[in-house]
Formats: structure tokens, C-alpha cells, sequence
């Protein structure tokens, strides 16, 4: 019974890690058509972040981290995609990879490609008392976060006057610019948003992995793109459920799996995907007709 | 045509996509509370003239003036703050926002709160099912409820000047009647329209004046009554190659 509860709640928390990714993924494809696979770095580049101002104090660290994230993805977008606003999505998803290998190796360049170990929060690693069960702080904060984060940005987008027009401008984006919502603010917003996710996934895969490098936000970001594609490209609930079953499912896979079968987890989760892609091509809750023109 | 400047003054317009030039050279006013009619079939032009004047496409060449300022260079999302609104071909309603959101986007350019939720309530004695329908998704709206609302959206920006293209496209004549008794009504209110349709017979008799276009280019221009018993029509509508052809009245 304590194990079962123990890998669902495992399974729950990095089932999180990986939508609140695919959500920022999700924000930019929506209104942009634009795949970003550089918001990997933003995940890199705020928890280097938290490596450059470990020893202040934690909220100093934390709005570091956030500030960095923010900042990154508004220049990503101001200086790369914002000239090819109008490109087909082919050239966006490349340029998307440039940006992502410049960072990166621009990462190594001042910093070096070698892992190295933060030890933030370690508060964060103790185990406590939940109805009998013993279960990793982490976990629940995680969780937590993951549901506040969801929360929020979903009263945003429904309720506020900047998240009706980002909607408006995900299904229809000329539309929305005839009718004077401007396109310059709602991208930069959905950049900035995503920033924000980045940086919530960036701290806590710190404090569960305990190390940093150039690498990290890349393989997060592979994975959860997997996860927006069979959620539906294009629709934030579909991205979020997505991303969270192919994390979810990976973390199950590592508790149910005969051991000598545990190393081939990767490969059972993606014939999953391969299967859900045969049967619903469009993911399981597809966005609306993508974009028309007027 | 009254001396007052025009409200709207496009002149030596002209629109390409590319190597095809859909526009070649138009020149018309319209003048404040007046409704303006472009008739022409499939390909003429039209659509692109309009789409040019909203904004949406740049012009090769020509200007268009708008309440006496030059439009030039402006970006798309700044058309409509200077009093023109746009009600596209199709409608492009917000389907999945509710009907109440899409209204609530037809103010975008507007501040005033307590105004915009005033006209929305007045709109809503003009459009009653609009009003039913306020808080289910716009998708579920039938074609002639859908093209209420792209009207509804448009006015709440408070526009001087209301384009609209093919309004009656895909829907039942009867529902057509209510689009232009609406139209009628819109004018009453003092806002100049200028109206795009392939089918001629529907204009004329609510346009004060109506141009035909063919090719690129106006063939003929002139009062609506006039231009309704111009023996030059079907040639104007169909280009001259075609004179004596069956005409589309």
C-alpha cells in the first residue's frame, strides 16, 4: 500500500514537471505556431541562475531565477522570431533549434559542459508524515506549485482582458489584429509566461536532482514536446494533460516493470505514444481549425 | 455627392499578391452617412480593395485617406482605434469563445468599461438571440445568428466607417432581408457604410451609390438607381469582352 501510494504521488509530481514544460511549449505554439525547442534554455539558463546566486537569501535566489527566465525569453523572441513573426512554421522550428544550440553552447563556452552540484533547498529533501505514509516533501511542493501555477494561469487567460485577446489571438490571429489586439503585446506576454513556467520547472528539478548543466532543459523539453503533440497541438488543456501522462507514465513504468526491463522504460512510454498518435493523429484533445486566413 | 471632404478618399489604388495585381488603380469617396456599394463577380478585386483599406494587405500603390489623415504605414491593429471596423468575408467569428467574448472583442480598442457594457446592452435589444445566446460558445450560432454577431463586434468599436464583405454570403434570403434591414438601421444610427457583394440585385436598394467593379478596376460608377437601369451594367460587371453576355441582376 506504502509503495503504491509512494509512486502515484512520484508519478503525480514529475507527471507535473512535465506539463507545466509542455504548457510553455503549448503558450507559443498557440500564438505563434511556433515550436520552441530554446525553451529548454530557459530552463537551463535559470537554474545556472540559481547557481551564480547560491548563498543569498532563497526569495532573492528564487526572483533570480524567474527575473532570468523572464528576461531570456522576451530577448529570444525580440531578436530571433519577432523578424520571421510571418515565416511558415518549418523556418520558426528551425530557428527555434539555433536558438537553442547558441545558448547552450554559449552555456559551455563560459561555464563548461561539466554537471555540477547544488545543493539548494535541501530542506526540500526531507520526508514527512502524510496519513501514515511517509512521503519526500519535494514531491508535494511540486504538486502544489504545479496546481497553483495551472490555477493561475488558467483564471489569466479566462478571466482577464490580456488573456481574452490571447486566446482570441491563438484561434484567429488576423482576426484579432482587425478587431486592435496587438500582436507585439500578446506575443511578448505568452514569451514572458512561458519564462515564468520555465523557471518554475528549473528550481524544482534542481532541488530533486541536486546538479546543473547545459544540458538539462533540453532533454526536458524533447520529452514534453512528446507530450504536446499527443495532447493536441495547440491546445493548452491537451498540452498540459499530455505532457503530464508521457511524465506520469514513464515514473509508473519504473515502479510496475520487472527490474531487468526498468532500462527500457523510455522505449515502452514512446511505443504508448506511437500507438496513441496511430489511433487519434490529431492528439487526444485537438485545438480548432489551426488559423485561417481572412 | 455632398461638398464636405469625404469621410473615406482612396485614390490610384492598386494591390499585389506577388506578380498578380488584383487592383489596378481604383479612385472613390465615400462620404459621411452614406452607404457605398462595390458590386463585381468572383475575382474582381474586391475583396482585396477592402482588405486594403482595413489594413490587412499593404498597397503596391495609391493612397487612402481616412477622416481627412493619410493611412500609410500604420499597423493593422491601429486601423480600427481610427474609426474603421471591418466585418470580413466568412465572418471569422471567434468560435469558441462565447458570445458574449466575442463582443467583448469587438471593444478592444476601447477603455471606457461602463460604455462598452451599455452597448452591449442596447446591442442586445437589437440582436435578442445574441443575448440568449451570450454565454454559449459562438461556434454553436447558425450562419445568419454568426454574421449578427461579426456585425454586433464591429460596431462595438464605435467605427465611423462599417465595411463589410459579402455579408450575405451562405445564408438564406430571408435571413439576407433581416442583414440589410439591420444595415439600414446601422445607418440610421449615423454610420457611413461601405458594402462588398457579388450579387448586384441586393445592393441597390440600400446604396446611395454603387460602383462596379470588374478586373481590377471600376467599370462603372454612379447613383444606385441610375447604375441599376445602366444598359452598360452586365458589360461593366462581366469586363467588355464579354458585352452582351446575360447579366447577374
Amino acid at each position: 500500500m506504502e509503495q503504491l501510494v509512494q509512486s502515484v504521488v512520484d508519478a503525480l509530481s514529475v507527471g507535473s514537471l512535465y506539463a507545466l514544460t509542455a504548457l510553455g511549449i503549448g503558450l507559443i505554439f498557440g500564438v505563434m505556431r511556433l515550436i520552441n525547442f530554446a525553451h529548454g534554455e530557459l530552463i537551463t539558463f535559470a537554474a545556472y541562475t540559481l547557481l551564480a546566486l547560491f548563498g543569498l537569501p532563497v526569495p532573492l535566489t528564487l526572483f533570480g531565477a524567474i527575473a532570468v527566465a523572464i528576461l531570456l525569453a522576451l530577448l529570444t523572441e525580440r531578436a530571433a522570431f519577432r523578424p520571421l513573426r510571418n515565416a511558415d512554421p518549418t523556418t520558426l522550428l528551425i530557428s527555434s533549434f539555433a536558438v537553442s544550440f547558441l545558448l547552450q553552447k554559449l552555456l559551455i563556452l563560459v561555464v563548461g559542459s561539466r554537471l555540477k552540484g547544488l545543493d539548494f533547498l535541501p530542506v526540500l529533501g526531507r520526508r514527512i508524515d502524510v496519513l501514515g505514509i511517509r512521503l519526500q516533501l519535494l514531491q508535494i511542493v511540486t504538486i502544489v506549485v504545479s496546481a497553483v501555477l495551472l490555477a493561475g494561469l488558467t483564471w489569466f487567460l479566462q478571466v482577464t482582458r490580456l488573456g481574452l485577446h490571447m486566446r482570441a489571438a491563438a484561434e484567429d490571429f488576423r482576426m484579432a489584429r482587425v478587431l486592435g489586439v496587438r500582436a507585439n503585446r500578446v506575443i511578448a506576454m505568452a514569451f514572458a509566461l512561458s519564462g515564468i513556467l520555465a523557471a518554475a520547472v528549473s528550481c524544482l528539478i534542481v532541488v530533486q536532482t541536486g546538479v546543473v548543466q547545459p544540458r538539462m532543459g533540453l532533454q526536458l523539453v524533447v520529452i514534453a514536446f512528446v507530450g504536446t503533440v499527443i495532447g493536441g497541438l495547440g491546445s493548452l488543456t491537451g498540452a498540459a494533460l499530455g505532457g503530464f501522462l508521457v511524465g506520469a507514465a514513464s515514473i509508473l513504468l519504473q515502479a510496475l516493470l520487472p527490474p531487468d526491463l526498468r532500462v527500457f522504460r523510455e522505449a515502452f512510454v514512446f511505443v504508448a505514444v506511437a500507438l496513441i498518435l496511430l489511433f487519434r493523429p490529431q492528439g487526444l484533445i485537438p485545438a480548432r481549425a489551426l488559423k485561417e486566413r481572412i | 455627392m455632398s461638398t464636405a471632404a469625404p469621410l473615406l478618399d482612396v485614390a490610384g489604388l492598386v494591390v499585389r499578391y506577388g506578380v498578380v495585381t488584383a487592383v489596378r488603380g481604383v479612385d472613390f469617396q465615400v462620404c459621411e452617412s452614406e452607404i457605398v456599394s462595390i458590386v463585381g463577380p468572383n475575382g474582381a478585386g474586391k475583396s482585396s480593395l477592402i482588405s486594403a483599406i482595413a489594413g490587412i494587405v499593404p498597397p503596391a500603390a495609391g493612397t487612402i485617406a481616412f477622416a481627412g489623415q493619410v493611412l500609410a504605414g500604420i499597423v493593422l491593429e491601429d486601423v480600427v482605434a481610427r474609426g474603421l471596423a471591418l466585418v470580413p468575408e466568412g465572418r471569422h467569428i471567434f468560435a469558441s469563445h462565447t458570445v458574449f467574448e466575442n463582443l467583448m472583442l469587438g471593444a478592444t480598442v476601447r477603455s471606457d468599461t461602463d460604455g462598452v457594457h451599455a452597448d452591449i446592452a442596447r446591442l442586445f435589444e437589437s440582436f435578442p438571440i445574441l443575448r440568449e445566446r451570450a454565454r454559449q460558445p459562438a461556434g454553436q450560432l447558425s450562419g445568419g445568428e454568426q454574421q449578427q454577431l461579426a456585425i454586433a463586434r464591429a460596431l462595438l468599436s464605435r467605427p465611423r466607417l462599417l465595411m463589410l464583405d459579402e455579408p450575405s454570403l451562405g445564408l438564406a434570403p430571408a435571413i439576407i432581408e433581416q442583414v440589410y434591414a439591420l444595415l439600414r438601421s446601422v445607418r440610421e444610427q449615423g454610420v457611413t457604410i461601405l458594402l462588398v457583394e457579388q450579387n448586384a440585385e441586393r445592393v441597390f436598394g440600400i446604396s446611395d451609390r454603387v460602383h462596379v467593379m470588374s478586373g481590377g478596376k471600376f467599370g462603372l460608377s454612379g447613383r444606385a438607381a441610375e447604375i441599376k437601369n445602366d444598359l452598360r451594367f452586365d458589360a461593366a460587371y462581366f469586363g467588355v469582352h464579354m458585352q452582351g453576355a446575360a447579366g447577374n441582376r
